[in-house]
């Protein structure tokens, strides 16, 4: 049995500081010394937090909540890699021990015009709240739903469905696309409900509204580089773009919704 | 001494036949007709699975709701981290499980301290819970033949637990935050992201609106409405390490206490039995893996003291399958408090394995070999990566290692069957109240609660309250909200006022050693008593010496925690001296000083079957009591046994 064995890493930082969203940023260097390989890359920035602050300067301003992979709230700019280096990873679940000592990281915000830097490393959001109101549901209210098991759901929809409802929202797929093309968020509820036999009755309405949203929102076209799915953190496939793409097509050309 | 109030508290629950309570009460409460419901406006906290679906609900019947969220998007409360899934008493499987059961389960599983009336209720509507979700899309696991599957969870001999792979709250939330949305779009929800709850106000005893701080622009604001509905979830960070989220808090929940809420059994908390072990003193938070993998997995430690061979080395015949041996009919199953205190105990004994000998084995070799690699896989795949990257070690090949740690609060906030506090105007949802779980909540039993009250209690019982209640108009230009933001304002500044010389994560991490150390899995008089001491010589040099950087009139990380921590400070001491006032032990609160023979719980009913509601006196001075007497006419008092 191999436990693994911690060691420790002196690092460069180049982080980018913007005090706010109408003023200029730029990137500050920072050095780091015995940072455990056992520590997430989050654990590292407070440890330089820590230090920033004993030395009375402004502490750097990043996103994260749940820190084990699952709300989406944390995600920078790693080397140019959104969430960094290793696949289907989150930035609060890398660890240290992907990087070598005396490594120089650059750490950015997500970049895109939809997500406009709030501070520091955080950014605005809420354009994909906004994506999600245009029709990421299905309308049902609250009490008088059918017994569960009345509308059977066969294993291979649902396991399709569960591929795509996965999706976490971080916006690695936006960051990570040339284009800022939210298309990998946006296909991944689109086909979570178009795969479901709860969500046929709007399954027309929802694709063509929702992908109205994106674009008034000024994410781009899908660049089809399919960086995103590389970069996304749940595995989402770039698979759902295409069938969102026949599901807008349908809908466009079929409907009667 | 404790101070105890003169008249017992009132639950306001319904007697006669248990199976009929709650249908009679639903009859019994007062309506609000449609064109009135459009003129109420109602005040929700938090965004997860009871503010979710208490919002989507209250709109969906037409009042206008206001919801309030710390993180960037409703979507991201911690809700959205629990894995295993969600109880419901739907019998599916055929095994003999009724409403009955899993009322009684559930008792038992409290260690009889939470209200009949209500777990009943619960059990009734958790049913419903898995029709409403399923309607919304949310993909629960299914069979080939497309009807829904079930697992076992803790604490119970039948599989009532629905799932969404490991990711069962996620998919929850996200179906609750979707119907949010949904109302958001329809006008009748307007959603307040990044804001900070920082009092109540409560004008002609009743609680009419909120004080927030914008977290991106560090300004203060003010809400009115008809009613406010807390769902802020539990106070688990108190102990620093824990497997809550980083802005999980209590300060919601403490500034309601100050205004006049009670606070109920604080002591009872949850401390999981399988999570990643500690690695090194940088440590931020403990990453939870899911109960439902006991399941398969087989819990051991060496049956020779600090036995440093690998595990590989170490024959059959060598290993103490302790869960296994101490309690046969659930084995490795046994509920979170009990695995958890039979894992402190081994490791306490010596027997604990890893580098810091405090964890022990969580085995899938046998569940590998019978059902093969890619059948674990398909179960646990996502939990087993997540293992993979915090500790760097390959779970199909080597048993996890894993350790106790604080993952959820029982107590909370005092509601009556309403969901009342005893404020009024002021409803509890969820962790943040107290009311279903007793002494020690079982798996999967959380989800159920949550959606319980957002869905299908709060939407009946507020109408009751708006029905019958006078309720003045009011606005934010009313006396009582100045002074409430005074207040507010006030605090945050003398936090950045001090200007000393350590961090607030510096004395967030003491008073998490002092409360893991002596108000954590087994508390005795002389710890309790140095960890209030303690608790309170670091909350005055908290005031001497924390140290924040930059404004308040802008994004400000840092000052937030420090706010935080501030009333961790004050709040940890009412917990420790909650957990010193009940002289017994049950479910999550274990007394060292009355334990049986084999070190299990044991209860003293004569003194202690009741609940304890806290009532604010002021800081520093001793709460008032408030005794709520718990009566057990259909699961009867009995010994809490899995053997």
């Amino acid at each position: 049995m191999n436990h693994s064995t911690s060691k420790t890493l002196n690092l460069t930082l180049k982080i980018w500081r913007q005090a706010g969203p109408d003023q200029s940023g730029a990137l500050k260097t920072y050095t780091l010394t015995n940072i455990s390989t056992d520590m997430s890359f989050l654990e590292m920035l407070d440890v330089l937090n820590e230090q920033l602050i004993a030395n009375g300067e402004e502490p750097v301003a990043f996103d994260h909540d749940c820190r084990e992979g699952i709300c989406g709230t944390c995600g920078v700019m790693i080397n140019g890699q959104a969430h960094g280096p290793e696949s289907a990873t989150t930035t609060c679940q890398l660890h240290m021990r992907k990087f070598n000592d005396g490594d120089t990281i650059l750490i950015e915000p997500w970049r895109a015009k939809a997500f406009p830097v709030v501070r520091d490393l955080v950014v605005d959001r809420s354009a994909f709240d906004r994506i999600i109101q245009s029709g990421g549901y299905v309308s049902v209210n609250t009490g008088g739903a059918p017994d569960a098991n009345a509308i059977p759901v066969p294993g291979h929809m649902q396991k399709d469905a569960m591929a795509a409802a996965a999706c976490i929202g971080c916006g690695a797929c936006v960051a990570s696309c040339k284009n800022a093309s939210a298309m990998l968020f946006v296909s991944a509820k689109v086909t979570h409900m178009a795969n479901l036999p709860q969500g046929q009755a709007e399954r027309s309405k929802r694709v063509l509204s929702m992908v109205a949203t994106m674009d008034a929102e000024q994410f781009g076209n899908c660049s089809n580089t399919a960086e995103c799915e590389a970069a996304c953190p749940a595995g989402i496939k770039l698979s759902n773009i295409a069938q969102m793409n026949r599901e807008y097509m349908k809908a466009l050309l079929f409907s009667c919704e | 001494m404790v101070t105890v109030a003169d008249t017992e508290l009132d639950g306001r629950c319904p007697t006669g036949d248990i199976a009929s309570r709650w249908e009679q009460r639903k009859r019994d409460l007062k309506l609000v007709a449609p064109h009135n419901k459009r003129k109420s406006t109602i005040i929700v906290v938090g965004t997860g699975l009871a503010g979710g679906s208490a919002a989507a609900s209250l709109a969906e019947m037409g009042y206008n709701v206001l919801s309030f969220c710390i993180q960037d998007s409703p979507r991201r409360a911690h809700s959205i981290a629990a894995q295993g899934g969600i109880n419901a008493a739907k019998n599916y499987p055929n095994d003999g499980d009724s409403v009955w059961r899993l009322f009684y389960d559930t008792v038992k599983g409290g260690e009889w301290r939470a209200r009949e009336s209500n777990v009943y209720r619960l059990a009734q509507v958790s049913t419903s819970i898995i029709d409403q979700c399923a309607a919304q899309g949310v993909p629960f696991a299914r069979e080939y033949g497309g009807s829904l599957a079930n697992r076992s969870f803790g604490g119970a001999q039948v599989s009532r637990t629905f799932y969404c792979a490991g990711q069962t709250g996620q998919q929850l939330l996200l179906g609750a935050y979707q119907a949010m949305m949904r109302q958001v779009d329809a006008g009748r929800i307007k959603t307040f992201v990044r804001r900070e709850m920082l009092d109540l106000v409560v004008i002609n005893g009743v609680a009419r609106g909120i004080v927030t701080r914008d977290l991106v622009t560090g300004k203060f604001e003010t809400f009115a409405g008809d009613a406010v509905v807390l769902c802020t979830g539990g106070y688990g960070n108190a102990y620093y390490l824990s497997t809550n989220a980083k802005t999980c808090n209590v300060t919601a929940n403490w500034r309601c206490y100050k205004r006049g809420a009670y606070f109920a059994n604080p002591c009872y908390t949850q401390i999981h039995p399988t999570c990643i072990p500690v690695s090194g003193d940088h440590q931020s938070k403990l990453t939870l893996m899911s109960e439902s993998l006991r399941n398969d997995g087989r819990v051991w430690v060496p049956k020779t003291k600090d036995d440093t061979r690998s595990p590989d080395q170490i024959p059959e015949i060598e290993r103490d399958y302790y869960l296994e041996r101490r309690y046969p009919s659930y084995g490795n199953l046994a509920p979170r408090d009990v695995s958890s205190r039979a894992a402190k105990e081994r490791c306490d004994e010596g027997y604990g394995v890893g580098p810091s000998k405090k964890s022990v084995y969580l085995d899938f070799s046998e569940a590998i070999k019978r059902d093969g690699e890619d059948v674990v896989r398909e179960k646990y795949g996502n939990l087993f990566h997540m293992y993979e990257r915090i500790t760097a070690e390959n779970p199909y090949k080597v048993p996890m290692r894993i350790y106790p740690a604080i993952h959820y609060t029982m107590g909370g906030l005092w509601v009556d069957y309403h969901l009342q506090s005893s404020v009024p105007g002021l409803y509890v949802l969820g962790e943040a109240n107290f009311s279903d779980h007793g002494a020690n909540r079982l798996g999967a039993s959380a989800l159920m609660q949550g959606l319980a009250d957002g869905y299908f209690v709060l939407p009946y019982t507020i109408g009751d309250h708006l029905a019958t209640s006078k309720l003045p108009k009011v606005t934010t230009d009313a006396p009582e909200f100045g002074e409430a933001l005074t207040a507010a304002k006030s605090r945050v500044q003398a936090i950045l006022n001090v200007n000393g010389t350590q961090s607030a994560e510096h004395f967030h991490r003491a008073l998490g050693h002092i409360m893991w150390d002596n108000v954590g899995m087994a508390r005795n008089e002389k710890g309790l008593m140095k960890a209030i001491q303690e608790i309170r010589e670091l909350r005055e040099d908290f005031w001497k010496n924390v140290k924040v950087l930059g404004t308040g009139e802008s994004f400000n990380q840092n000052l937030e925690h420090a706010g935080r921590v501030a009333d961790f400070l004050e709040f940890s001491e009412l917990l420790a001296y909650d957990a010193l006032y009940r002289d017994e032990s049950c479910g999550g609160h274990f007394r060292e000083e009355h334990q049986t023979a084999e070190g299990e719980c044991d209860r003293n009913d004569d003194k202690f079957c009741h609940v304890a509601a806290w009532e604010y006196q002021g800081v520093g001075n001793d709460s008032v009591l408030h005794k709520e007497q718990l009566n057990f006419e259909y699961c009867h008092l009995g010994t809490r046994s899995y053997k």
